[in-house]
């Protein structure tokens, strides 16, 4: 009995927790891949991890990464959250337009001199949420009252939902000058840019919400095994609700960072395929899409690894144009190897081979 | 009647009194002129479509069409104009290329169990990005051989011209019905949508058909890109962007269920049809704006949709009146 | 019966045949033969071997030792489309066809008669309406399968399967969810096929109907074949006694006790009156006082678990009402049957109640979460606490209660979902067959736990096959057969003779 103390040092280690998450392999690996990637990156480009102070404001590659993943990590968020329930929620790009879209129309009323206390830019704002979250509600309610697959019941919302953002800007791209708007998109506290404060802190507010709360547990439970939750008393249609709702949310804030970077709103390309990204980000992070076990940060994490490879394409001069095709082959390659059969099927080849 | 032709009924006639609708407000609309442009404009549509219907049908999905469409385009263009091959034999090529992405992408969902929606979108990641690798330029082609087909049109009496793109899009149509109700290949689609267990149980060759279903899908999108390639004349990569949203949303407003196993080819048809309806009337009104489209197509998918859960009775009704309520503690 | 069986040579032949999954043995040396023409019914209760036999001859499964038969000669089974080919078709209670085609489609699925390499469905649709006419059943054969009844689906997949050149027709619990004029028709299917000469193996927990139609009777138990009699010359009660492994004892205890020494005057904590559901379970009453173990007694498929389900709200009834402390009570859902104190450990531990990825702790604390809801959050350190109590009342063995319950055995995690309900307080606990595939140490263990906690004074409902087990810990015995609740033991009435006896009298 005397190696103890390293398995008690091993259980140590096992016991680290990362928002109610055991620090296991899963973790190891995404820090390790993100690492290595950067490393790459910094050998490609030797300034690559160089961080200059210019008017205030914090310049370099690892600011740059941060700052253009805040977008899909908001998103990543919510989505972690559906895809944990056995869901899946196609619409968040939509949504990222249509409060961006809610957000600049009334916040040019207030400009041009309003004085209706919903056009001023705080209640704009929490506006711009609130019609998230009312999307989120109505895929929730889809999902979990109408049984409505969640890749049908968000893809309704993914087609209408641009026509509902074009609605809103009569087909226009209204630009807009508010500077708290713009704040949320390229504000900058202490040098550093304001949306990389913003998904902290929505990491760590969902983090808190469904760790503190017996909300993740639930989540957890629907999403690994339907009918045992039922038979345990569980109400899965409140849960699925609640997660399409923050899916939601967040994808009102995501609209606001990106309404804000560029201070217009553009109903035909905000979001593109943000929805697919948050979705690549959340299965890289270790989700599965069957639902069960997840880690916000691990999802966050994902959104790092993919920007840093995108990034790392940018500086390396390769053609920019590379980028879909990195990211298919990324997609292909984490599910292959989370793929029993395909584990099974390289373990064939290879004895086969010896 | 049977009752899995309701949705169709129910297409059908939402098709015929939204068109009538339209006949009363533009006597165009009586016009082979508009009737060609319909099938015109939408065969780039209507062809995938047809594919996606069979992956559909089959219990699956397929978002690859768009960005296969878009690769085509750009391939004919590259090699016809860059490196002046003909274009014959170009889309003999692309269409190889084509039908193999479309069964590699069915072997790997058949052989490692990845879910289809993740391995399409893959696809699709991987053809766009593939056509934006190989030129982000938008390229004319020039080549004789597309004059020359763009001469091959039936000029109706009203004016009304049936291209060849139009009459491709029928032709696929036609071919599309025959495969899905007359051969084994697609009663088997049918079969594995209803009960892939029980068809498995029953003989019916599941993989074989898995990647004959995808590879099928990915060769008509790769003709659909050839037909859009051949009116527009070049090739660009940016095209039919998001087009695979308007080919689902059109085969499900066909009546094809999404849970697979119920739906048909024709209805498909109608289903893209339907919104460039409504696209013609928008366009001739000119008072109502665009972006309705989009939301007119959303309440016609949730429609569909709603109607097809009542009908399939996984719907409960109670569940609805069970409000939840605080758990007393 | 025919009378020169012996000379014939047996359609299916088994000897010696052997399974085993995982060291356990599923089948242990079967002899098993089935004649031409003749309705052979295969009897057993859960883990006796019938499936694991069935998805032996049908090639789901091979076998560890032993041979098939068929017609004298060894064969091979290597799927069950070989067995198909090889003439051997089974039809599953789960029918396994598609009920989005036709059932013309349905019949000659993967085989459609082609013309000029076309589908031929006019040919398709002909031939199975002869087929389907033979049987005296006329129907529409171009509509939907699912249009129609289950009886229906069964008959269309039965021709199928005859169609496909069957010799021998396996039948898995044809008619468990069929009504009495269904079965009518089913039944005369069967004669017609056992006049054509087919062998027919059936498997169905009605021993009317196992009376009715078969000739011969094999009855197996836990994996070994414990008797072969014909039909005619086999008594229900020694059948029973066969199947639940029971010596028949001489005397009865027929004597009426009266009242228990439970006291039935008090007050139940639960009265039921009159749930059903239609093709689930037929009308019945309960009452369960508290501190008192009510057992449920009958074979496999006779409405056990049918009613947990009514009662815990997995189903809800259709009719009738509920009363718990002599309150009208809604139990429509688990959620609301948890709110009146109620709680469930499912039968199927696997699927139905733990979550397999999650921990020891999560899953003992679970039903009580979900009671407390969202934001009435247990601390780690509580719900540390609520597992450690129960890992050690319970002597749940794990090394760590952070450790995901699916690497614990199937004892522990029976136990587990019962700390599950323990931790949430209940007043009235059901236990589907808690003993099931546990090993003989935690078995004794949980019968005790059973017993505390009916001293302790909650109310129980207790489900089991085990005879021996019900007899020993219930205060009241409800006996059930086919879908009905046909008699209620009490005190000496008590026993495992008498409960056979009950199930067996007609």
């Amino acid at each position: 009995m005397q190696p103890q103390p390293i398995l008690q040092l091993k259980e140590k280690l096992a016991d680290l927790k990362l928002g109610g998450f055991s620090w296991n392999n899963r973790a190891v690996w995404s820090v390790a891949a993100l690492i290595i990637i950067l490393i790459v990156n910094r050998l490609i480009s030797p300034n690559f991890f160089s961080i200059d102070m210019v008017n205030g404001r914090l310049i370099g590659s690892l600011i740059n990464i941060l700052d253009g993943a805040s977008a899909i990590i908001l998103l990543s968020i919510g989505m972690t959250l559906v895809i944990a329930t056995k869901g899946i929620d196609l619409s968040v790009g939509t949504v990222m337009a249509i409060a961006s879209a809610v957000a600049v129309m009334l916040i040019n009323q207030y400009e041009a001199g309003a004085g209706e206390f919903y056009y001023m830019p705080g209640v704009v704002i929490l506006i711009a949420v609130a019609a998230g979250a009312i999307c989120g509600l109505w895929n929730g309610f889809l999902v979990a009252y109408l049984n409505i697959q969640p890749i049908i019941a968000t893809l309704i919302l993914l087609i209408s939902g641009r026509g509902i953002a074009q609605m809103i800007t009569q087909g226009q791209s209204p630009t807009f000058t508010n500077e708290t708007l713009a704040f949320i998109g390229r504000g900058v506290i202490l040098g550093v840019p304001f949306p990389i404060y913003l998904c902290l802190a929505m990491l760590i507010l969902v983090t808190l919400l469904v760790r503190r709360s017996a909300i993740g547990l639930l989540i957890e439970s629907v999403g690994i095994n339907a009918r045992a939750s039922f038979y345990a008393g569980i109400n899965s249609a409140r849960i699925k609700v609640m997660v399409y709702t923050l899916s939601g949310i967040c994808a009102a804030l995501a609209g606001l960072v990106v309404a804000g970077e560029v201070k217009s709103a553009d109903p035909h390309k905000a979001g593109e395929f943000a929805e697919l990204d948050a979705i690549l980000a959340v299965v890289i992070g270790g989700t599965s899409l069957n639902g069960g076990r997840f880690n916000l940060f691990l999802s966050a994490l994902g959104v790092l690894i993919i920007q840093s490879l995108l990034t790392g394409l940018y500086v390396s001069k390769l053609h920019p144009t590379a980028n879909l095709v990195v990211k298919a082959i990324v997609v292909l390659a984490v599910l292959l190897l989370q793929s029993d059969e395909f584990r099974s099927f390289l373990k064939r080849l290879f004895r086969r081979r010896a | 009647m049977k009752s899995r032709a309701f949705p169709l009924l129910m297409t059908t006639l939402v098709f015929a009194l939204l068109y009538l609708f339209c006949l009363t407000q533009y006597s165009s609309f009586a016009s082979m002129r508009v009737v060609c442009n319909l099938l015109r404009n939408y065969a780039y549509l209507g062809i995938p479509a047809i594919g996606v219907t069979f992956v559909i049908l089959s219990g699956g999905i397929d978002l690859s069409p768009g960005s296969v469409i878009a690769f085509t385009g750009v391939f004919c263009a590259l090699m016809i104009e860059r490196n002046g091959m003909h274009p014959l034999v170009v889309f003999a090529i692309i269409l190889v290329i084509g039908t193999l992405f479309g069964a590699t992408m069915g072997s790997i969902i058949h052989y490692f169990k990845i879910p289809a929606f993740i391995v399409t979108l893959a696809g699709l990641f991987l053809a766009r990005g593939g056509a934006y690798v190989l030129t982000t330029d938008s390229i004319s082609i020039t080549h004789q051989f597309y004059v020359d087909v763009s001469n091959i049109v039936y000029v109706f009496p009203d004016g009304g011209r049936f291209t060849f793109a139009a009459g491709a899009f029928v032709i696929v149509l036609l071919v599309g019905i025959f495969l899905a109700h007359y051969t084994r290949f697609g009663r088997n689609v049918y079969a594995m949508g209803g009960n892939e267990t029980g068809a498995l149980l029953q003989g019916v060759p599941i993989g074989r058909t898995t990647i004959t279903i995808y590879a099928l899908s990915s060769f008509l999108a790769t003709f659909a890109g050839i037909i859009l390639s051949l009116s527009k004349r070049s090739g660009d990569s940016t095209i039919a962007m998001g087009a695979e949203l308007d080919i689902i949303a059109g085969v499900v407003i066909g009546g094809t269920l999404l849970t697979g196993g119920v739906g048909y080819v024709v209805g498909t048809f109608i289903g893209i049809l339907l919104p460039g309806v409504i696209h013609t009337y928008l366009t001739l009104d000119g008072s109502l704006t665009p972006w309705w489209i989009k939301i007119i197509i959303g309440v016609l998918l949730f429609g569909f949709i709603g109607m097809q859960m009542l009908l399939s009775s996984q719907f409960n009704p109670l569940k609805l009146i069970r409000i939840p309520r605080r758990a007393a503690a | 019966m025919r009378n020169n069986e012996q000379a014939q040579i047996p359609l299916i032949e088994t000897r010696g045949l052997t399974k085993t999954f995982a060291a356990t043995p599923a089948l242990s040396e079967v002899d098993f033969t089935l004649y031409s023409g003749e309705v052979h019914a295969l009897l057993g209760e859960n883990g006796a071997g019938k499936s694991t036999l069935i998805k032996l001859l049908t090639g789901v499964h091979k076998r560890d030792a032993g041979v098939i038969l068929l017609e004298g000669k060894e064969i091979e089974p290597r799927s069950p489309r070989h067995c198909q080919e090889l003439g051997i078709s089974a039809v599953y209670q789960e029918i396994n066809l598609i009920p989005t085609l036709s059932v013309a489609e349905n019949i000659f699925l993967g085989r459609q008669p082609m013309r000029r390499g076309l589908v031929d469905m006019k040919t398709a649709n002909r031939k199975a309406y002869e087929l389907l006419k033979a049987f005296d059943i006329d129907i529409d054969v171009t509509r939907d399968l699912s249009a129609y009844s289950i009886a229906i689906q069964q008959i269309v997949a039965i021709v199928r399967g005859v169609d496909l050149s069957a010799k021998v027709l396996i039948l898995d619990e044809p008619t468990s969810s069929l009504d009495r004029h269904e079965v009518e028709t089913l039944f005369s299917v069967i004669r017609s096929l056992k006049e054509r000469g087919i062998g027919i193996l059936l498997i169905t927990h009605f021993l009317d109907q196992v009376y009715e139609i078969s000739d011969r009777i094999t009855v197996l138990r836990n994996g070994i074949k414990v008797g072969e009699h014909l039909t005619s010359e086999l008594p229900r009660i020694q059948l029973i006694s066969e199947m639940l492994g029971k010596a028949l004892t001489e005397e009865l205890a027929v004597q009426k006790s009266g009242i228990s020494s439970n006291g039935l005057d008090r007050e139940p904590f639960l009265r039921v009156h009159g749930f059903a559901r239609r093709g689930m379970m037929q009308p019945f009453d309960l009452e369960v006082r508290k501190g008192e173990i009510v057992g449920l007694a009958g074979l496999l498929g006779s409405g056990r678990t049918e009613i947990a389900h009514l009662i815990f709200g997995i189903k809800h009834s259709e009719q009738g009402e509920a009363y718990v402390n002599g309150q009208a009570a809604n139990l429509s859902s688990p959620q609301k049957a948890v709110q009146y104190g109620f709680g469930l450990c499912p039968e199927d531990r696997k699927e139905d109640g733990i979550i397999a990825d999650l921990s020891v702790r999560a899953n003992i604390i679970l039903a009580l979460q979900a009671k407390l809801g969202w934001f009435e959050h247990l601390t780690p350190k509580k719900q540390e606490q609520l597992a450690e109590e129960m890992i050690s009342a319970l002597r749940i063995v794990t090394t760590d209660m952070e450790k995901p319950v699916k690497e614990l055995s199937g004892g522990n995690q029976q136990k587990v979902i019962l700390a599950r309900w323990l931790v949430s307080n209940p007043e009235f606990l059901i236990l589907d067959e808690p003993t099931r595939g546990i090993d003989v140490g935690a078995h004794a263990e949980i019968i005790n736990i059973v017993k505390r906690l009916a001293q302790e004074g909650k109310a129980m409902l207790v489900i089991s096959s085990e005879l021996p087990e019900i007899v020993d810990y219930s205060d009241r015995v409800m006996v059930l057969r086919d879908k009905q609740v046909i008699a209620e033991l009490e005190g000496d009435q008590i026993s495992e003779a008498m409960i056979m006896q009950t199930i067996a009298e007609r």
